[in-house]
Formats: C-alpha cells, sequence, structure tokens
C-alpha cells in the first residue's frame, strides 16, 4: 500500500511492521513523532509491544539492553543531545552484543541551542560499536530499519544499528511511501532468537566482569563480526529487493560514477540534490557522480578504494569534526590513499543550513576545476555568508 | 555469559588466621552458619556440628566474634 | 526466643544459591545480604546489577557465584534496566520470575536516583535493593549521599567541620513519596528478619524498596569480624532504625527501646575515630531528632 507519511511515520510503522516487543522512549525534536506514532500503535491494539516510558535516553536505552537480554525484540529512537546522553550505554549495547535498533533523527547538538538537521549526533558516535545506516529518503527510512533488525541480530553479527534519518529535512517531510504487507516483512525478517540470552534453568551472569587475559579477545570478536557485516549488509539488501522488488547497492550508492572524472561521497538526504544536480551537469556534458554511504559504520573502504581510478573525489559532510576537516573526508581519503585521485572536503548544511540546488552545482563545478588544475585547498566551508571558509 | 561456578577459586589461600571449633562448647545456635559471608561454615543438616571449609574461608572471624559461647578461636595460619 | 531454644534448628532456609569462591573483601557485609535474599526468593529470580563491589564480587569471567541469572548494566541506570527486563519477561510470559535491582548506596541515592524514580513512577512490578555500605567503598571509600555525618571518608578526610553535609539522604522516604508499594530497611545482623522483609515484598506486585544496611570493614575502618556486631549495634543505638512502609502507612519492624549510646557504635570504626566529645553528642542528638521523626510518622499511621 501506498501512503504519504513522514519518515518518522515511516519508522514507526517499519517497527511495527517488524513485530517489536519492547519500545522504550523519551521525546526529542525532530525525533518525537516517532514515538508518538508508537503509542497510537500500541493503544490502539496494532503493535503488541510492552511501551516504556522513560525519563530520559540514557535510560531507554537500559531498559532496552535489559529487554534484549531476555530476548526480546528492541526498539528506541532519539536525536542529538538524547544520542549523546546515551554515550555510554551506546557502548554497553554493542559491548554485550544486543541487536538494538534506532532511528537517530540526525541533528546538530548544542550549545547555542539549534534543533534542526545535520550529521554531527551520529559522526559523534561513530566509534561506539553501531553499525550506522544513512538513508536518502522516506522509504529508505522505513526498508532500512527492517534490514537493519536482519543484519543486526544475525548470530554472525548481533551488533546495535543506528538508522539516520536527517532531521527536519526527512523526519517532518511528508512523502509517498509503499507500506509492506506484513507476510513480506514476516518472510524477510525472522523471529529473533538470539544465542545468548537469559535462560532461567542455565543461570549464568550475562555481562560479567572480564580481566585483561580475555579482554583483547571479546573486543577481536566485536572487530571482526562488525568487518563481517558487510557481507551480511549486502546479502540483506539483495534478499531484500527479492522479496521487495526494491534494493539499495549494498553498502554504497554508486550514481553515474563508471565515466565520472569527479565523484561526489554523500551521505543521507543530500544525496537527492546532488544527483539531481549531477544529472543536469552532465547534460551539459561534464563527467561527475555521485557515491552515497549508506552504510559509515562498518565502513566500505573496498567500496570507496575502487573510486580511486577517478581523477577528483569530493566528500561533503555534513557535520564538523574540529581539529581536521570532517570525518567522512578523512575516512574517504584514507580508504583512497595510495591512488591517484584527488580529495577534498566540503562542508554545509550545519544546523538546518538548506544544501541548495546552487551549493551542489558550485560544489560539482569546483571539483572538475581541482581536477584540472589541482588541489586548492583541503577544506572548504559551503554557504557561508561572507564566502570566506577555506583553507 | 559465564560458563562456570566460583568454586574453584581457593579463597582460602586469603586466610591468615583459621576458626578452630571447640564442639564441647558449641550450643548448635548456627549463628556462624549464618553470618559467614563465605559459605564456609558447613552444616549439612540440623543437629550437626558445624565445620569450616577451609578451602574457601577467608579468615575474617566473624564466625567466631559472633559465637556467643566462645566456641570459635581463630589461630594463626604458620607462616 | 533465645539461642537455647533454638539449639540445632536452622531459623533461615536451609538451601543456598550462591558459591562460596566469590570475590568480596573478608567479613565484606553484600554477600551476607545477598545470600540472605536469595534464601528468601529462591530460583525464580533475575538481578540485575550496576557498577560497585556487586559487581566484582560475583566473579571474574567465566567464573560467577550466583545460583540466579544475573544481567550486568552501566552505573546509574538499576532502575531503567529493571524496567526493560520486567517487560521483556512479561512478553515472554516469564511473570513468576521475580526481578531484583541490587545496586550500592551511590548506585542508588547519587547516581542512579534518576532511573529509580522513574522506574518507581512506570510502577515497575521488581524489588530494588540498596545494599548500604554508606560510601563509594569499591574506588576506595569516597564519600556518597549514603554517607553519615561525622564519618571519615578519603574526600571528607577528618577535619575539624563535621557538618559539610547533612548526613544520610532519607532514601526510603523519597521512594515513600514516589510512589512505592512497600518499602523497608533491614540489618544483616537480623537474617530472620531481613528474609521476612524480603517475602513480603515479594508477594507485593509493584515497586518495592528495600534498604539493607551492608557493613564494609575496609572503609568503615575496622576488623573484618566486627561486621555483624557493627551492623546489629547501628540498630540497636538507633543509627540504622528497622521499619517498613506498607498501605500508607510505616511501622517499626523492631521496637526502638533501651537505646544504647551512639558511642558504642562509633567507637567501634575507625572512621569515627577523630570525633571529639562535643561532636558524638551532637550526633546522638542527631539520632534522637531523626527517631522523633520517624515516630511520628509511625504514629499518625496508627490513627
Amino acid at each position: 500500500m501506498i501512503d504519504a507519511i513522514t519518515a518518522n511515520h515511516a519508522a514507526a510503522l517499519a517497527a511495527k511492521l517488524a513485530r517489536v516487543e519492547v519500545a522504550a522512549v523519551y521525546p526529542i525534536t525532530p525525533q518525537t513523532t516517532i514515538s508518538e506514532k508508537l503509542a497510537e500503535m500500541v493503544s490502539r491494539g496494532e503493535l503488541n509491544a510492552r511501551f516504556l516510558l522513560m525519563e530520559s535516553e540514557h535510560s531507554a536505552m537500559s531498559a532496552l539492553i535489559g529487554a534484549s537480554y531476555v530476548g526480546a525484540r528492541t526498539f528506541t529512537a532519539t536525536s542529538s543531545h538524547g544520542l549523546a546522553l546515551m554515550h555510554e550505554v551506546l557502548m554497553w549495547a554493542s559491548g554485550v552484543r544486543r541487536p538494538i535498533v534506532m532511528p537517530v533523527a540526525a541533528r546538530t547538538i548544542g550549545g547555542p541551542w539549534n534543533i534542526w538537521g545535520e550529521h554531527m549526533d551520529v559522526i559523534a558516535e561513530r566509534d561506539v560499536g553501531w553499525m550506522q545506516f544513512f538513508c536518502e529518503n522516506n522509504q529508505e527510512v522505513l526498508d532500512t530499519v527492517l534490514m537493519a533488525y536482519r543484519v543486526a541480530e544475525d548470530p554472525s553479527v548481533m551488533l546495535p544499528a543506528m538508522v539516520v534519518v536527517d532531521g527536519f529535512i526527512l523526519t517532518h517531510t511528508v512523502d509517498a511511501v509503499d507500506i509492506p504487507d506484513q507476510r513480506l516483512v514476516d518472510e524477510y525478517l525472522p523471529r529473533f532468537d538470539p544465542p545468548v540470552k537469559l535462560d532461567m534453568e542455565r543461570p549464568a551472569r550475562l555481562g560479567g566482569l572480564i580481566m585483561p587475559d580475555w579482554w583483547m579477545e571479546f573486543r577481536y570478536r566485536i572487530a571482526a563480526d562488525m568487518e563481517g557485516a558487510k557481507e551480511r549488509i549486502k546479502q540483506a539488501d539483495k534478499e531484500f529487493s527479492r522479496i521487495f522488488g526494491r534494493g539499495y547497492g549494498g553498502l554504497v550508492e554508486e550514481y553515474g560514477t563508471e565515466d565520472a572524472d569527479a565523484v561526489l561521497v554523500v551521505a543521507g538526504s543530500a544525496a537527492g540534490t546532488a544527483k539531481e544536480v549531477a544529472d543536469r551537469l552532465r547534460e551539459e556534458g561534464a563527467r561527475v557522480g555521485v557515491a552515497r554511504i549508506r552504510v559509515f559504520r562498518p565502513f566500505p573502504s573496498e567500496e570507496i578504494s575502487r573510486l580511486g581510478s577517478r581523477k577528483m573525489v569530493g566528500v561533503f559532510d555534513r557535520s564538523y569534526t574540529f581539529g581536521d576537516g570532517g570525518a567522512m573526508f578523512n575516512e574517504v581519503r584514507s580508504a583512497l590513499h595510495g591512488t591517484d585521485s584527488i580529495v577534498k572536503n566540503y562542508i554545509g548544511g550545519l544546523g538546518g543550513r538548506d544544501v541548495t540546488a546552487a551549493h551542489m552545482e558550485w560544489i560539482f563545478r569546483d571539483m572538475l576545476e581541482v581536477a584540472e588544475r589541482g588541489l586548492d585547498r583541503k577544506v572548504e566551508w559551503v554557504g557561508l555568508k561572507d564566502g570566506s571558509g577555506r583553507w | 555469559m559465564t560458563t562456570r561456578t566460583t568454586e574453584d577459586m581457593h579463597t582460602g589461600t586469603w586466610r591468615t588466621f583459621r576458626p578452630v571449633i571447640d564442639a564441647e562448647k558449641c550450643v548448635l545456635c548456627y549463628s556462624c552458619w549464618k553470618f559467614c559471608p563465605d559459605l564456609s561454615m558447613i552444616v549439612r543438616e540440623e543437629g550437626d556440628y558445624p565445620s569450616v571449609d577451609l578451602l574457601h574461608c577467608k579468615g575474617c572471624g566473624i564466625c567466631a566474634n559472633e559465637c556467643r559461647p566462645g566456641a570459635i578461636t581463630m589461630e594463626r595460619e604458620p607462616l | 526466643m533465645s539461642d537455647g531454644e533454638r539449639k540445632g534448628r536452622f531459623t533461615i532456609p536451609h538451601e543456598e544459591l550462591m558459591y562460596p569462591g566469590h570475590s568480596a573483601c573478608p567479613g565484606c557485609g553484600e554477600p551476607i545480604a545477598m545470600r540472605m535474599l536469595l534464601k528468601a526468593l529462591g530460583p525464580r529470580t533475575v538481578i540485575n546489577i550496576p557498577a560497585g563491589c556487586c559487581a566484582v564480587i560475583p566473579g571474574v569471567w567465566p567464573r560467577y557465584s550466583l545460583r540466579v541469572p544475573m544481567i550486568d548494566h552501566a552505573f546509574e541506570c538499576t532502575g531503567a534496566t529493571s524496567s526493560g527486563i520486567r517487560a521483556a519477561l512479561d512478553v515472554k510470559g516469564l511473570d513468576d520470575v521475580t526481578v531484583v535491582g541490587w545496586a550500592g548506596d551511590g548506585g542508588t541515592v547519587d547516581i542512579g536516583l534518576q532511573s529509580l524514580s522513574g522506574a518507581v513512577d512506570r510502577g515497575t512490578d521488581f524489588l530494588y535493593v540498596m545494599y548500604d555500605n554508606e560510601a563509594y567503598m569499591n574506588t576506595g571509600v569516597q564519600c556518597s549521599g549514603a554517607t553519615p555525618c561525622g564519618a571519615w571518608t578519603t574526600t571528607t578526610p577528618a577535619g575539624k567541620e563535621m557538618a559539610c553535609r547533612r548526613g544520610k539522604k532519607r532514601i526510603l522516604e523519597m521512594m515513600v513519596e514516589n510512589g512505592i508499594v512497600y518499602g523497608a530497611t533491614a540489618n544483616i545482623a537480623y537474617p530472620e528478619d531481613l528474609i521476612e522483609r524480603v517475602r513480603t515484598a515479594k508477594s507485593i506486585r509493584g515497586p518495592k524498596f528495600l534498604h539493607i544496611l551492608s557493613p564494609c570493614p575496609s572503609g568503615w575502618r575496622m576488623d573484618p569480624s566486627k561486621t555483624i556486631e557493627a551492623a546489629s549495634l547501628a540498630t540497636r543505638t538507633g543509627m540504622f532504625p528497622l521499619y517498613e512502609y506498607r498501605d500508607g502507612q510505616y511501622r517499626f519492624t523492631k521496637e526502638i527501646k533501651n537505646l544504647k549510646p551512639v558511642e558504642h557504635y562509633l567507637r567501634l570504626q575507625g572512621r569515627f575515630k577523630h570525633l571529639t566529645p562535643a561532636q558524638v553528642a551532637e550526633i546522638q542528638d542527631l539520632i534522637v531528632g531523626e527517631l522523633e521523626v520517624l515516630k511520628a510518622k509511625v504514629e499518625a499511621g496508627r490513627k
């Protein structure tokens, strides 16, 4: 059934279709409407889940770790300060291998206050052992929540996943979404039956205290399983496409990259703008393409390194890691190490600033110029009022 | 997930003083058994005299301190 | 009852739900409290614990000292994790299993207070147990919101000023006002009473709170053999009265009469040894005052 809904509505519907058993919620803009939709579904009896009203995001995540240990499929959603408050328990969740799935309505973090969209909150949590899926549109949000459960709960993965939904741009914007049949979702997503869970007949301590003699072995397993998740994500995408008739190209969606001189790497909703502008420029004969990072954790280093045969790779970061350029830029550049590609960082769309077609066109034209003349500077802030922001 | 018990942790090696029970003085009140933090005072069934599990007894001396008839003395382990 | 009447009889359940070989310091009160709790609750129990001594005592992976399942979590979220465990147990049809959130005093009255309050507010059917050793003992004796007035800790080095804090937060009363269905204080020196309190808590659905005094010989600066003696004196001097709250009423579970002077309790412990006679008198007054407040609450319930 096709309906016109927001991405937050789509995320809540996905939780329902996934037959989530325990949901724990705490409000924060622009995530709140996910929690509200879930509350409606539970109160109408459409979703048979325990619905826990928490007193903070930290507690929401903590409740889910407990529930997941008992063997329940769990769900929450958050944003910005809420995600930052969870920081400690995000690491608990991955460290004790609980496959919690959580949409994050990506938003900047204060101070000063700003409730609008960017990726800073998500990027700041890139190293906590969670998979990170970025979505371009509302349909992909619904589909990715389902895929995320499938991958996260795979016994060879058993790691939590965030589904990144651009704050306001997607969370509060209505778009056509094909809502899949429950029967098909049930076929795609098996019941949650984790290899390690509470067993009243064989009492054990779950979590526990691990000394230096074993700690590295436990950490290595997480690292190895995160690496292995790459294959699982590709399989989950293929299987999704078989059952539902749409797929997303695995870890990185490539758009017009085959013959491109300049490829722009971008994640989230700005990819839509980038693709449209690329189409227009290609009609003019400019050889430009877009590589959309769908999965930032695990990092698609192989896919990105294959872009190394292009003259120029630009990286659009919708966040900034103060110190040395954007996080995506640095990781992409690292994956391209040893290739001849020139790599340049473009920063834009922070704190709700629009990323317009004009910005994207400027970026593509700058990339083509760099491809011709060589790198002028490493980092470029796009769309600053006084036109500064280059070094 | 843990897979075994702590029973093979022989915490008795921590001990400096060992409880010695004088059965003559014991009134079978079982305070020593009740208050032992280390489950090292063994009473198999009602009416039995308590005995010490020296593999695990840490020698805290609670049993001796709580024994009202003074049937337990703490004796220094040989060095 | 005298010892003579009980000769050769077990006054608490004989079955153990704990193994020896755990990592508690000699003379620690926590394993005594845990042992009594499990004797009272039986095997259909899940325990969840935050940071603290309680995370070290059950042993190092792959070993474990309890015969019931345990779930570890971060420091400040015992209440929240309890809510999640309860919800999932209910989903799975395991509603006969008792959920116990087991945390120290710092993990309860300080860093864990918010999530405990949330769990009570949510009406989570669980038993929250605060084993109270009156400071952050696992990190090496730092002052907590449950450290008594006048006690030395590494962050309240004994100086001239005793009243730098207001003394122990009244956590049980806070939880009563928060909406618990049952609350009680208990003491490892009175195991039969402790077990009765736990059994009462188990018999009632909803959020329950138990405050167990659990001396720490290292942190209290006393000989490990004195754990039970100190715990007992805490109650007999009125420093730690035993009472419960149920159906809107407070009730003493051990009558307050013939109070011993608090000096007996204080002088047993190195953490109070710096106190001047005037300061000891001040603490004595404090105890009498607190007891009057409590007695008034008990009396109010009787009317």
